[in-house]
């Protein structure tokens, strides 16, 4: 499977997006609507103008056609053919290529196994579930053996249960092919979910290319920040294990309890809308209680952030407006805050760290493009 | 709470029948008490009937049908089959609908029978006339509803055939096509009704074969009862046509919409 890379890519919102995609990586394009990130996915494929170049393991495809870029496509409308029962979806691209119709019915058979929907191989699109026309899609772009599969937000019309479900199914393919994916979204937890790394796109830019977890932890500017909801990120500086799954991070000064395993915690967060805020001091046992003084108010759309000074660290806590207005909150005002213990999330540079070594350039980067097998119609 | 069916939508499709008998009674009576006002004898449908076993087993009926089925056919073939190649044409390639469509939205708005005069100097008084009416009146639906089907295609089926390896002719024969047939059905079937309406104006103005030349010699001998078969004649055709269609389209589409 080749790499993919995009130089000085140019076109509509989006303007001089260079990256790299490693061979074999799940790539994720993260960012709101309009960001650009269905029109970079339509660059790679070949389906629109664009200044700049494409290269796939090294060579330039600029000049090639999306019908011969060797990719598998799966749009966010899914876009069956209606005409065409599943398994003639599926036989679609095979046909095109005039391969026997043995060796077309011995590749869709093991696609329909392969995606569990042998059962549904003779029923039209129009009989079946969102689900499972997902299935038959992710099949149909896979029947050509692609060389780079690219999603764009596929799972967004499903039930969450499903999505979900979903989404490990389509890692666990793209894992057992080895196949050069990018996937487009714009919920940062599905990012999360399924991404080796993602690729943060704001107002045709890209902000910042990253493991999730980095991301997440280490946003690398302010746009990237306010995305995955401007959480709060603290630096420890030591840390002790209480119990089996239990630590206390000392971050800034504020002890800290974290479910974790492991002692090398190198940084906690924890977005606003997971810290409670009160008036008075809260009842029951003071753990991950911290008090502090208003220093700021900021209004956004959705909510109060209200910025804490709690010993020299400043806390963002999320408050519904209504809750404002009842609590009358003003800066220079005491309050107190409680950290949601489930919600605290943590870096551990000692496993992170290792995640991100995984998609470093490798070595052959600039290999030739993997001659073609099958005869490209 | 379960939604109760009213005694109307209960009865069966055999009974829409019924409303058609009890229009014949009420003809026949009122035809035989001489209830129908005008200078001229108004027949009664058991009269109708019998003139048109009178018609059939005498073939006049039968052969001026056929000149008229034979025009109608020919015509609204020749004209639809021209109609989608052109009509793929401009639906397909954005050049050609650009340079094309200034020219055919000129032609479009004159009405079928505002030929008649033109052709009968350029054509001739012959069999060709009424083919070449029936001809121009096909074309122009079949063509605006192929260029409709087609470009009412989503987008995003042409992206993904091109993605999976497909040519523009591929795309084109295998997937658009097929998606444009509903619309281009529509079409189809606006054409079978405009034919049988253009080819009986053009008989009765200038041929001497056929139902609407039959009609008006029935009209210049009185005969209402000839004229009344013909106009049953021409509702059943047309009917028949438009079901034919309709038929067509259903065994096309119904797997998969």
């Amino acid at each position: 499977m080749p790499d993919i890379q995009l130089k000085n890519i140019s076109k509509h919102v989006c303007s001089n997006i260079n990256l790299d995609i490693c061979n074999g990586e799940l790539m994720v394009i993260l960012g709101p609507s309009g960001s650009g990130k269905t029109t970079l996915l339509n660059i790679i494929a070949g389906l629109t103008e664009y200044q700049g170049s494409v290269l796939f393991g090294g060579k330039p495809v600029d000049d090639i056609d999306a019908s011969r870029r060797r990719i598998g496509y799966l749009f966010q409308q899914l876009v069956l053919f209606p005409h065409m029962n599943v398994k003639k979806n599926i036989a679609y691209s095979l046909e095109l290529k005039n391969l026997p119709p043995d060796q077309i019915e011995g590749r869709v058979d093991e696609l329909l196994r392969l995606t569990k929907i042998k059962h549904l191989s003779d029923r039209y699109p129009k009989h079946l579930s969102g689900g499972e026309k997902q299935r038959v899609a992710l099949a149909r772009a896979l029947a050509p053996s692609p060389e780079v599969l690219l999603l764009d937000e596929p799972l967004s019309s499903l039930d969450l249960q499903t999505a979900k479900y979903l989404r490990m199914e389509i890692k666990q393919f793209q894992k057992t092919l080895g196949i050069t994916t990018v996937y487009v979204t714009h919920d940062l937890s599905e990012a999360e979910e399924i991404a080796d790394r993602i690729a943060v796109v704001h107002n045709g830019n890209l902000e910042q290319v990253a493991t999730p977890d980095r991301v997440f932890f280490f946003p690398e500017s302010e746009v990237v920040s306010d995305f995955i909801g401007a959480p709060n990120i603290l630096d420890c500086q030591h840390c002790r294990e209480l119990e089996q799954g239990v630590v206390e991070a000392n971050c800034g000064g504020l002890p800290i309890i974290v479910a974790h395993e492991g002692n090398s915690i190198n940084r906690i967060a924890f977005l606003p809308s997971d810290i409670f805020l009160s008036e008075s001091r809260p009842p029951g046992p003071g753990v991950n209680r911290f008090e502090g003084y208003i220093s700021h108010i900021h209004y956004t759309d959705d909510a109060a952030r209200v910025s804490v000074d709690v010993n020299g660290q400043q806390l963002v806590a999320g408050v519904p407006f209504h809750l404002m207005e009842e609590m009358a909150l003003s800066p220079g005002k005491k309050v107190y805050l409680i950290l949601k213990l489930r919600r605290i999330r943590v870096y551990d540079c000692s496993c992170s760290d290792r995640t991100h070594a995984r998609y470093r350039r490798p070595a052959g980067i600039n290999a030739p493009f993997p001659v073609q097998k099958e005869p490209v119609n | 709470m379960t939604h109760k069916k009213s005694a109307i939508s209960k009865l069966k499709p055999g009974w829409g029948i019924a409303p058609v008998i009890a229009f014949l009674v009420i003809w026949e009576v009122t035809a035989r008490l001489n209830w129908v006002p005008g200078q001229f004898h108004f027949p009664a449908f058991s009269e109708i009937v019998k003139e048109f076993f009178n018609l059939t087993s005498s073939g006049v009926l039968g052969e001026n049908f056929a000149a008229s089925l034979w025009r109608v056919t020919v015509g609204l073939i020749a004209g639809s089959i021209a109609g989608m190649m052109l009509g793929i044409v401009m639906g397909w390639k954005e050049i050609a609908h650009k340079a094309l469509n200034p020219i055919v939205s000129l032609f479009l708005p004159i009405p079928p029978l505002g030929w008649l005069p033109l052709l009968m100097l350029w054509v001739g008084i012959n069999e060709w006339l009424p083919i070449t009416i029936i001809f121009i009146s096909s074309f122009f639906p079949v063509l605006y509803n192929t260029i409709a089907g087609i470009k009412s295609v989503d987008k995003d089926y042409v992206k993904v055939s091109r993605t999976l390896g497909a040519s523009d002719l591929k795309i084109l024969t295998t997937v658009v096509m097929p998606l444009a047939l509903p619309i281009i059905f529509t079409g189809l079937r606006l054409n079978a009704g405009h034919a049988w309406r253009v080819v009986i104006a053009a008989e009765m103005v200038a041929i001497p074969t056929g139902i609407g030349a039959l009609m008006l010699r029935a009209e210049s001998l009185i005969r209402i009862d000839i004229i009344i078969v013909c106009l049953i004649v021409l509702a059943v055709m047309t009917y028949f046509f438009d079901k034919l269609f309709g038929y067509m389209e259903n065994r096309v589409t119904a797997r998969w919409y």
